[in-house]
């Protein structure tokens, strides 16, 4: 029988990247000089797994590197190697590499050769103190087996069937190697009375009458070595004795053979008794290869982030939730199909109620549709212990990184699309935000800043929080800077909460001294573009002295959005909820009128900019009355617009389609879905439609400049 | 047909093992760890109980220990499957009661071989 065993190589790779994660985090939270042994365990657990499974599943290259980190923490876990933060940097080097090396076996594509082997190189290092030579094969003198047979004595201890070996087993397999002559020894057999069922009394003497090997001989007893006398003696031949000595020397020749197998053995084959030509040659084979691995690299730049992600994994309670979800929707499927034939009015009331199940129907399934998407995000907080671990000594400073709320569940694709934006501000706060220890404890705080990463769902959203106690922003330095840059007028006096805002903007930077670890501040606008594609805002917050927080807020997905419907015209519109901020009527003494082209309102201590949606939709209507509609107060990048709808009409939950894979991408718009009522509506972009309206300004000369919208 | 308890941590070698178990007619029961294998031991009687050595909660020959100790599983054979080849583990293994190891790697054929010894 033949198994595919290829189908189990996702699972693998699954299970393996969870084990590199594992070992990662149990890396980093070994302390130094004391480990903790369940910690460094659960480390080797991994490292094993991953090597066993890829013994399995031919993966010789993560195999033999895995095999020196096991060894690794095998010495460190038995006491025989120091935790040293040498070993333990060299280990998270090498979970690193061993991470690529499984992408790229993953993915059939190739990887760095010299990386490779500059992490393999040191690993064997640390492991020998000193890189062992490239192993010379060596002739082995294969003598030819003389013996003719063998004699075998075999006496079981007497707990032997406690093993749950059976001798009846044994000698079966000895037969299956040859004729054998069996002569039982029963002396020990006790009288009746003292006799114990569970005792083996018996012992054997075999004459097994074949030229094998006597390593065959030797395998069928293995695993029985240490419950038995077991001798094995060669049947030789009428002049035997120079012969004999010669075959004593080549079993004794095979152990040291075997262990050269257990080291690391990169130059495969290289010990094998097969001698110097094979394995010169193949060696050669491997130079070949790798002269060929390396010209198809050049090929093909390695592209590791598009191939994730095709498979989730689910908890299995969530799909039986959806199972039984399906079989109460069948159930009202029937009702209502029963009702459908013999319908008459009395049964208003029953369709009415029928209906009522249907929707919750619907909306269970949903919900636990969307939970299906959802994971903790614990797997993107998971990368934060080592990242800070590695920039706050490589900055020189101290930092103790807390992680709440790990356990909130938010969409995977969202997930992966808030992790780059999620490290630029952690990389930020700890390199701008938090100070260095002699100045922290010059102002007072403890030497050892705190930076702390929080998740939580707050009314359909999740919201992330970066926080730091470090300087805060400084809000003189960001003023000057973004007067500099012409963002905020000589004259204007912003208020902090604009002033904080000012980094968002794009080619801002207020660092002193650029560094590589946050950049050159081109990130901060990117960060919130990003958050922006997925729906989101971020806003910063900041006490001088005390700190800062940055606050970003996420739908829970992109498939379903809360939706505010609105009419303009004759057509219905959805404006995403997380924009809005207010809806209200309109107070004619409220609009000011600049220059007969665009209309401001003043909203409190506030002014917006009004978007006549009608206009900018290209309603076929009349443009309506200002003291007719409503006006849905929206936020863009930090900035409020009024937008003019002709009526409110309801908010719901609406599943996204794409106009781009469905149509085209247009201005404005960020997709359309579908009404109750089977009509069409548009889900208007708020960023896009004051984009769009920028434009349309900019296309009348005669506006002054300090009209213009944003 | 013969009932074997396949226990491994591993999904991908658990499945290996049971798939190729299942495909050559035994009947499987899979356990994700040494305290999983044992509850699962208790309530239905294995044939045969294939163990992986490393695992958490309780490791493979904590297991075959404890299996030892009940009377239904005195004689049952209990194969470690291992990558340890080093001989510490496998004379641990034997001190617990194990009849015997697999090394890994190992091959769907190799398993099917080893267990039909077992099993005569």
């Amino acid at each position: 029988m033949s198994v595919d065993i290829s189908q189990f190589h996702q699972v693998y790779f699954e299970e393996s990247f969870e084990g590199l994660a594992a070992m990662e985090s149990g890396l980093l939270g070994l302390s130094i000089g004391e480990p903790d042994s369940e910690t460094i365990n659960t480390i080797f657990r991994a490292a094993h797994s991953i090597k066993g499974g890829a013994g399995t599943f031919g993966f010789k290259t993560v195999t033999d590197f895995t095999h020196i980190m096991e060894t690794l923490l095998d010495e460190m876990r038995s006491g025989q190697r120091m935790v040293t933060s040498d070993a333990v940097d060299l280990l998270l080097l090498s979970a690193d590499q061993l991470g690529r090396l499984l992408v790229a076996t993953r993915d059939k594509h190739d990887y760095d050769q010299d990386e490779f082997s500059t992490a393999l190189h040191n690993l064997q290092t640390m492991l020998a103190g000193a890189p062992p030579e490239p192993e010379v094969a060596e002739v082995v003198d294969a003598p030819a087996q003389t013996a003719t047979g063998w004699r075998v004595k075999f006496a079981p201890q007497p707990h032997l069937f406690m093993t749950g070996n059976d001798p009846a087993r044994l000698l079966r397999e000895l037969a299956a190697l040859g004729p054998c002559m069996v002569t039982c020894d029963s002396s020990k057999v006790p009288a009746f009375g003292e006799f114990e069922a569970e005792t083996c009394y018996l012992a054997w003497q075999i004459e097994l009458n074949a030229a094998v090997p006597e390593s065959a001989v030797q395998e069928v007893f293995e695993w029985v070595d240490n419950d038995a006398e077991i001798v094995i003696n060669p049947i030789l031949p009428a002049v035997p004795e120079v012969k004999a000595e010669k075959a004593s020397v080549a079993s004794a020749d095979e152990k040291p053979s075997a262990a050269r197998t257990e080291a690391p053995a990169i130059a495969e084959g290289a010990s094998d008794a097969n001698g110097a030509q094979a394995g010169s040659d193949d060696r050669r084979q491997t130079d070949r290869r790798q002269t060929e691995r390396r010209s198809v690299e050049r090929r093909e730049p390695a592209g590791t982030g598009a191939a994730a992600a095709t498979s989730i994994r689910v908890d299995v309670e969530k799909v039986d939730g959806l199972i039984n979800f399906i079989g109460q929707l069948v159930i009202t499927q029937s009702m209502l199909m029963a009702m459908s034939e013999n319908f008459s009015l009395d049964d208003v009331e029953k369709l009415r109620e029928g209906l009522a199940q249907l929707e919750r129907n619907t909306r269970d399934l949903q919900e636990n549709i969307m939970s299906i998407r959802m994971m903790p995000i614990s797997f993107s907080f998971n990368r934060f212990p080592r990242l800070v671990r590695d920039l706050s000594s490589k900055l020189g400073k101290e930092v103790q990184l807390r992680l709440l709320g790990e356990n909130t569940e938010l969409d995977k694709t969202v997930m992966e699309k808030i992790g780059d934006p999620l490290v630029h501000l952690v990389r930020n706060a700890l390199d701008h935000g938090l100070e260095t220890p002699d100045v922290r404890v010059a102002s007072g705080k403890p030497a050892s800043g705190t930076l702390t990463l929080n998740a939580y769902h707050e009314g359909g959203n999740i919201v992330i929080e970066i926080s730091d106690d470090g300087a805060g922003l400084n809000r003189q330095r960001i003023l000057d800077k973004a007067r500099e840059k012409g963002i905020c007028g000589p004259t204007e006096n912003p208020t902090d909460a604009q002033i904080y805002d000012y980094i968002f903007a794009a080619g801002f930077s207020t660092a002193a001294v650029v560094s590589d670890v946050s950049g050159r501040g081109v990130g901060m606008d990117v960060v919130r573009r990003n958050i922006k594609d997925l729906g989101g805002t971020v806003a910063v917050h900041s006490q001088p002295g005390v700190g800062a927080v940055f606050r970003i807020r996420l739908p829970l997905t992109l498939a379903i959005l809360d939706g505010q419907l609105v009419r303009v015209g004759a057509s219905v519109y959805i404006v995403p909820l997380i924009a809005i901020i207010e809806s209200l009527q309109i107070d004619p003494n409220a609009v000011e009128s600049i220059s007969n082209q665009s209309e401001i309102y003043r909203l409190r201590e506030e002014y917006l900019p009004v978007i006549r949606l009608r206009e900018m939709l290209g309603s076929t209507q009349a443009p309506a009355r200002l003291e007719d509609g409503l006006l849905v107060v929206v936020e863009v990048d930090g900035r409020k617009f009024a937008l003019l709808v002709d009526e409110l009409l309801g908010q719901q939950q609406v599943v996204v389609k794409s106009l781009q894979t469905n149509f085209r991408r247009v201005a404005g718009v960020s997709g359309a879905t579908i009404l109750g009522d089977g009509a069409v509506a548009m889900i208007l972009d708020v960023g896009g439609i004051v984009r769009l309206c920028r434009e349309r300004a900019a296309d009348l000369p005669l506006l002054p400049p300090t009209a213009r919208v944003a | 047909m013969a009932s074997i308890l396949a226990v491994d941590d591993s999904a991908s070698m658990r499945q290996m093992v049971a798939f190729t178990l299942k495909g050559a007619g035994y009947d499987v029961t899979e356990a994700v760890d040494g305290q999983d294998a044992l509850t699962k031991a208790r309530s239905k009687q294995a044939d045969v109980v294939l163990t992986d050595l490393n695992m958490p909660n309780m490791d493979g020959i904590q297991l075959i220990r404890e299996l030892r100790k009940l009377p239904q599983y005195k004689f049952t054979p209990m194969l470690l499957l291992t990558t340890e080849s080093a001989g510490d583990k496998k004379t641990e293994g034997k001190a617990a009661g194990a009849t015997g190891w697999l090394v890994k790697p190992f091959n769907p054929e190799q398993l099917l071989a080893t267990l039909k010894k077992v099993l005569g």
